[in-house]
């Protein structure tokens, strides 16, 4: 067994749900915090972090008993974690596999950390940042040009 | 971006959007508004020009509208947000969308960062950015460096001090971006702590062309072409006794002026408080106020490109 399948054995199999693996590593907690997962749930959610990683040295898992991912919160994932894969279990078994994607633009989900950004005022305009780096992640403002790092963009979540 | 592409139609809302080639074209059109100034002209009769400043700045506002007028154009406009339209709390793409059906062009003063930049993706009409919050003054930096070439008759290797507050002064910005464009340009950026350039600004121009960060003036004196003073507001410290501090040592007077290279000049956007002691008026360094007559020649070059009177 490979080393990334031992990894899966940190938490136990879960029947239905998603697994988030692929988490860079030290991320796991703004996950459940993009998910809105406040740890009062009725459902099991498993969390593991700082685990071995063939293709990225260390990562995290996050693994969530029922429920489905909305597609912004992907879109947010994708954002701190760019090699995340999104695993949707049904009877223990992946029925779907696919990775996030971070677009070369990217509307609407966070806003534009500058106060004094048009793209905050009154207007009727989205948030657009054009992606710069993808890891660590860098975003530039498509209207002040500010750049938005990591750590400003996990203020939001 | 192609190298013909032509002026025509085009918003300038950041220096950022243009190419050497493109800041060269506007060099060269304000070259030719030189005679049209002084004789008069009529290329821009039929032609209105909109001024919407939801920030006052009555310079910036007159240096428009006399370049629009030499050229044969007409005005229109408003200068105080509290009696525009704003005050109604409408919003700027909708000020914008009116507007555009009563002119040619819109120059736009706006104190938030983005605003011509939205204002130009809402209409079809040629946006002009006058201004926008501490972001970008991309027809300052346009006369900026129309005033080196004029001076100096490069802009390739020249040494450029930009001097005091480097982080809120929108014109250092798009003047280092535009400098940036050209060939072995160094930049000696002079201020204090507090006010040091932006990262952005530091990375994107630094890929291009050399800058060197420090706080102390006299130091670099001797080296540099140009010496571009600013101003730094008082408001920008918390610490009132700071400011005091440090003021005396970004400002300019004759003496410091002794130690300084053979043929170089001392710009300043305008207006100065006292960064600039009046003493240096009468030498042959000073060019902040010829400055301003280069600034009505590259504002008339550039309404006369992007409405399309001359290519
Ligand atoms: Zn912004």
């Amino acid at each position: 067994m490979s080393q990334v399948g031992k990894a899966e054995l940190y938490v136990k199999k879960i029947r239905n749900g998603t697994v988030i693996d692929h988490i860079s590593a030290g991320y796991a907690l703004d996950v459940l915090k993009i998910l809105n997962v406040t740890g009062k749930e009725t459902n099991t959610v498993g969390v593991v972090i700082n685990v071995p990683s063939k293709h990225i040295g260390k990562k995290d898992i996050v693994k969530i008993e029922g429920g489905e991912l909305k597609p912004e919160d992907v879109d947010k994932i994708a954002l701190i974690s760019p090699k995340a894969t999104i695993n949707i279990i049904h009877e223990y078994d992946v029925v779907e596999k696919k990775k996030v994607s971070l677009p070369r633009d990217i509307t609407g989900i966070i806003k534009c950390g500058n106060p004094v950004c048009i793209s905050n005022s009154k207007e009727p305009v989205s948030s657009l940042f054009h992606v710069q780096e993808v890891e660590p992640i860098r975003l530039r403002c498509h209207y002040c040009n500010r750049t938005m790092e990591k750590k400003d963009i996990l203020k939001q979540f | 971006m192609g190298l013909c592409m032509s002026l025509a139609g085009r918003d300038i809302i950041s220096i950022r959007d243009f190419t050497r080639f493109d800041i060269d074209h506007m060099l060269s059109a304000a070259d030719q508004m030189e005679l049209q100034a002084k004789s008069g002209s009529d290329i821009l009769r039929g032609k209105i020009m909109a001024t919407l400043f939801f920030e006052p700045s009555t310079r910036t506002k007159l240096s428009f509208e006399s370049a629009m007028y030499r050229l044969g154009g007409s005005c229109i406009g408003f200068a105080e947000p509290s009696t525009a339209s704003v005050q109604k709390g409408e919003n700027l793409s909708d000020t914008v969308r009116v507007v555009e059906n009563y002119a040619d062009v819109l120059v736009i003063r706006h104190p938030l960062e983005g605003a011509s930049r939205l204002a130009g993706e809402v209409t079809d009409v040629p946006v002009v950015n006058a201004g926008s919050g501490s972001e970008e003054h991309p027809t300052q930096a346009i006369l900026d460096i129309y005033t080196m070439k004029r001076e100096f008759g490069h802009i390739d290797g020249l040494k450029v001090a930009m001097v005091g507050d480097l982080r809120y002064g929108r014109t250092v910005h798009s003047l280092a971006y535009a400098l940036s464009l050209y060939k072995d340009v160094k930049l000696c950026l002079i201020s204090p702590d507090l006010l040091r350039m932006r990262h952005e600004v530091l990375e994107d121009i630094g890929r291009n062309i050399d800058f060197e960060e420090g706080k102390d003036l006299g130091k670099i004196l001797g080296e540099v072409d140009v010496i571009y003073m600013t101003r730094i507001q008082k408001e920008r410290f918390a610490d009132l006794a700071e400011y005091e501090a440090i003021k005396g040592s970004y400002r300019l007077t004759q003496a410091d002026l002794k130690h300084c290279k053979k043929g170089a000049i001392v710009m300043h956007p305008l207006p100065r408080v006292d960064e600039i002691d009046a003493d240096v008026d009468g030498t042959i360094y000073a060019r902040y106020f010829r400055q301003v007559w280069y600034g009505v020649l590259s504002r008339m070059g550039l309404l006369a490109l992007i409405l399309g009177a001359i290519t």
